[in-house]
């Protein structure tokens, strides 16, 4: 078993895809079937669907074929992390043109194969993308029964398609298979305006569950991530890293690096590339670097940095205003106002940033643990300064992504290094250490808020100046009269990059504003469940927060000495969504157990209700992270988690035992995302949880015991 | 100095020529080219890369290859026995015991491990013996609802 024997290029038939791609080359090289084709630029009847850069995309745009074996391709520009949308999207497809499941085949995310996309982020497959799938499934469906009318000789409204057989209504001995249609054929079909949807009800994939489509490919080793690549001859990188960001390289010594027997120095400036065969020794040889760097002064730390941002974010951006705070607060009787902190949040994927390239013949072939492949091939090809069209990002699997893998920083690494050592395929893996140092993580942030209300609990006014965490999550689905949100930030605020971290800025916002509402209620004695009720004005958040609190029996639950409950209501790409979960507090240790999470979401059409739950279940785990113990260290630019040592994540025994996953029911109205919306409920329902168990009311996020001691010492 | 280590791999012999104080876990995915067996932090914090050697789950980013030598190797790629996949495999499968699954591997050979040597586990005894294994994506609640129906499938029966 040599590597030059296996996984010689992961999908066989892209090597036949021309440098140029164009759509009369793509459909020459992809065999015969039935395609249909999209021009992107007759989208307009589906929202959401342009692309920001039209020249990317050229004139290629199949999006699916049935092939002649009756099995179907379908081509997106997505790609899978773990949300399950290999499987939510087929099941669509299937549906719609009225295939089996299994007969479903995505390509996902490669550059040469697949229409452009801006990337796998925000939540925005099923929402945006899930139409478009349809839409050209329909299409095909509609040319497959215009096929088999001509062949039976039969009108085509006398037609049904199920499973991939179309078939007489009055006599289902009358029939034809897809297989048999698409035989010997190329058909090449665009899209017609307002393709013949189905209407809820008849669906019969859609709406259920359906157990993850590459589930066997991931539990026996095959499913392949970026670093799984091989290719003959392969040499490994490891780039010289400095201490803290921004420190400037003052002096190096390479030379007990070079003295490694097989290694290969590469320089270019302060990017100094150690290669080997053996990945480890590349680490080795880079650790025997001696360099000596000058590294910034510090301006805070991860406990003065809420400071620090209150001083320096200071260029303000009104999002949502009504009424007049002023008048609020005169006709207010109660006034609060407080000040809540989240810190910096790692992406933590359990697979590190990696990529795999080669640069032969003028062309860059390369497999990214990315989010935006097309994005990648952008910027690669600027840096390399090659067209776009030489510039190949293949289909793979990522072990996680949450936002964390839109910036491609390893991609371009990794291609700079292929550069150097052209001819020579060569692979980058992050350490783990390196991982915590470049990930963007999600930014810390304030969130001050001022609000009022009459001793009744109508909320009077809510003012919502949130710095650094954005407007994601702020529209008020409360009914406030006088009402004004604030976003405050500044470039340059913090030491390191930050960026989107699953549902970005919204777990604080939510944070922040459903600990405001609860001490509201808990001022004038209100239930907390009631208060809001009195207060909600959004249709969709009321069915959220109903459904959950049914399913979590608030009525009938009975209080216990260290056991307390909390509600936390947000909204998120389009989705309304409660969590009410169960804790208990220990108050001589501040130890905070989550023991159960009931999740009520308003989601519109729900694809595949198991993935749906799943993703809900994970949102939860993930989220008591960055809810209980998750909080980057770092002194300025020296980030010092560097390791799962110092960065807890959860654990199987600090998930909740039960965690159960409630949609609104609503076939009706468009489906939304279901990805990231359940994140960012965690924070404020365990904040409020623990306030009910013990009377600690913690303003800063994570809620560790320290933090729950001293709450509770202020009392 | 290069050292030759012979050892037995999924079943059959293998001889791979390395520095000792290479780990199993590199050599796995680069000489020998078995993949499965992921990298997820290098220090033995994250378990993605457990395999089982002498029947015990161990976290071969920590193992030396001269402390290989002579020993029984296997990996998740070794775990299904002529395309049937393990009793932990097939109930990761159909529990949906993963999402991005970049833990998966790691997860199934420590599960197969506690299994192998608590054939019954409670629900407690799961979350202890797979404490160290961590998920990013949040699939724990899955993974021990998976576990526990392969106790069941496996009836208490150890299987290699
Ligand atoms: S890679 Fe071995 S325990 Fe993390
Ligand atoms: S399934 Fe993604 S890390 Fe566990």
């Amino acid at each position: 078993m040599k590597p030059d024997q296996i996984n010689k290029y992961y999908f066989d038939d892209v090597n036949e895809i021309p440098g140029k791609i164009d759509r009369r080359d793509f459909i020459k090289n992809l065999g015969g079937g039935i395609i249909i084709v999209f021009s992107l630029s007759q989208l307009g009847f589906l929202t959401g669907c342009k692309t920001s850069n039209g020249n990317e995309s050229s004139d290629f745009n199949a999006f699916l074929r049935v092939k002649e074996d009756g099995r179907v391709d379908c081509y997106s520009g997505k790609i899978e992390m773990g949300q399950g949308i290999n499987t939510s999207l087929a099941q669509v497809l299937a549906d719609e043109l009225e295939v089996e499941l299994d007969k479903v085949n995505m390509i996902m995310g490669d550059t040469a194969l697949v229409p452009h996309d801006n990337g796998t982020w925000g939540s925005m497959t099923t929402r945006f993308h899930d139409p478009l799938i349809r839409a050209a499934a329909a299409e095909a469906r509609e040319v497959l029964k215009l096929l088999a009318s001509e062949k039976l000789e039969i009108p085509v409204n006398q037609l049904v398609a199920k499973e991939g057989i179309i078939f007489d209504k009055s006599d289902s001995d009358k029939k034809v298979t897809y297989a048999e249609l698409s035989k010997g054929k190329k058909i090449v079909q665009t899209i017609s305006e307002k393709p013949k949807l189905k209407q809820p009800g008849e669906f019969n994939i859609v709406g259920k569950s359906y157990n993850r489509m590459d589930g066997v490919q991931k539990v026996t080793g095959k499913a392949l991530y970026s670093a799984d690549i091989q290719l003959p001859g392969m040499l490994y990188a490891k780039i010289l890293r400095p201490p803290a960001h921004d420190s400037k390289l003052l002096s190096v010594d390479i030379s007990a690096a070079e003295a490694v027997n097989g290694v290969q120095i590469k320089r270019e400036d302060d990017f100094i590339v150690v290669l080997h065969e053996h990945p480890e020794i590349a680490e080795k040889a880079v650790q025997a670097i001696k360099a000596e760097w000058e590294v910034p002064a510090s301006k805070a730390d991860n406990e003065t940095i809420f400071e620090h941002i209150l001083k320096t974010a200071t260029e303000g951006n009104v999002r949502h205003e009504g009424g007049n705070i002023e008048n609020g607060k005169k006709e207010s009787e109660l006034l609060f106002e407080h000040e809540y902190h989240d810190g910096y949040k790692a992406h933590a994927s359990m697979e590190p940033h990696a990529a795999t390239a080669i640069l032969e013949n003028g062309k860059l072939t390369m497999w990214a643990s990315t989010q935006t492949p097309f994005g990648t091939r952008r910027e690669v090809s600027e840096l390399l300064d090659m067209p776009l069209e030489k510039v190949h990002v293949k289909q793979i699997f990522l072990g996680g992504g949450f936002g964390g893998k839109i910036y491609n920083q390893q991609a371009n690494e990794v291609a700079r290094i292929a550069k150097m050592v052209e001819g020579t395929p060569v692979q980058l893996m992050w350490s783990r250490q390196e991982e915590f140092m470049y990930d963007r993580f999600k930014p810390a942030a304030v969130v001050k808020i001022n609000s009022g209300i009459s001793k009744d609990g109508t909320i009077k006014f809510f003012d919502f100046n949130t710095y650094c965490a954005g407007a994601r999550g702020t529209e008020l689905f409360y009914g406030v009269p006088n009402h004004k949100t604030t976003t405050l930030d500044k470039n340059g605020v913090h030491p390191f990059f930050t960026g989107a971290w699953r549902a970005p800025g919204n777990p604080t916002n939510t944070f922040a504003r459903e600990s405001q509402i609860d001490i509201m209620a808990h001022s004038i004695g209100m239930d907390p469940l009631e208060f809001r009720l009195k207060n909600m004005s959004d249709n969709r958040a009321v069915r959220s927060l109903k459904l959950a609190a049914e399913k979590f029996g608030w009525k009938d639950w009975k209080p216990e000495k260290g056991k307390g409950r909390g509600i936390a209501v947000g909204t998120d790409a389009g989705t309304l969504v409660t969590i009410i979960v169960e804790v208990r507090v220990n108050s001589d240790s501040g130890e905070v157990k989550v023991v159960r999470a009931v999740v009520g979401q308003d989601m519109g059409q729900v694809i595949n209700p198991q993935g749906t739950a799943i993703q809900a279940e994970g949102c939860v785990n993930m989220g008591l992270g960055y809810t209980l113990s998750e909080d980057v260290e770092f002194d300025w630019g020296e980030v010092k988690t560097n390791s799962f040592g110092n960065y807890d994540l959860p654990l199987f025994s600090t998930i909740p035992e039960i965690i159960e996953s409630h949609s609104v029911d609503a076939v009706d109205e468009p489906p939304q995302g279901g990805g990231e919306p359940a994140i960012i409920s965690v924070g404020g329902a365990v904040a409020n949880a623990v306030f009910d168990a013990c009377g600690a009311r913690v303003f800063r996020m994570p809620i560790t015991r320290e933090r729950v001691l001293a709450a509770l010492k202020k009392g | 100095m290069p050292i030759n280590v012979k050892f037995e791999l999924n079943g059959k012999q293998v001889e791979v020529q390395t520095e000792k104080d290479q780990t199993l876990l590199w050599v796995l995915r680069t000489q020998l080219s078995l993949t499965g067996t992921k990298y997820g932090c290098g220090e033995g914090l994250c378990g993605s890369c457990t395999v089982l050697m002498n029947d015990q789950a161990v976290r071969s980013c920590g193992i030396f290859m001269e402390d290989v030598a002579g020993s029984r190797v296997i990996t998740i790629e070794g775990l299904a026995k002529d395309d049937q996949l393990h009793p932990v495999q097939q109930a990761f499968v159909e529990n949906d015991a993963l999402q991005c699954g970049y833990c998966t591997p790691g997860m199934i050979m420590n599960a197969v491990d506690l299994l192998n040597n608590n054939p019954e586990p409670t629900r407690q005894e799961i979350i202890e013996g797979m404490e160290d294994n961590l998920c990013r994506c949040g699939a724990h609640t899955r993974i021990i609802k998976a576990i526990e129906s392969a106790s069941k499938a496996m009836k208490g029966e150890p299987q290699p």
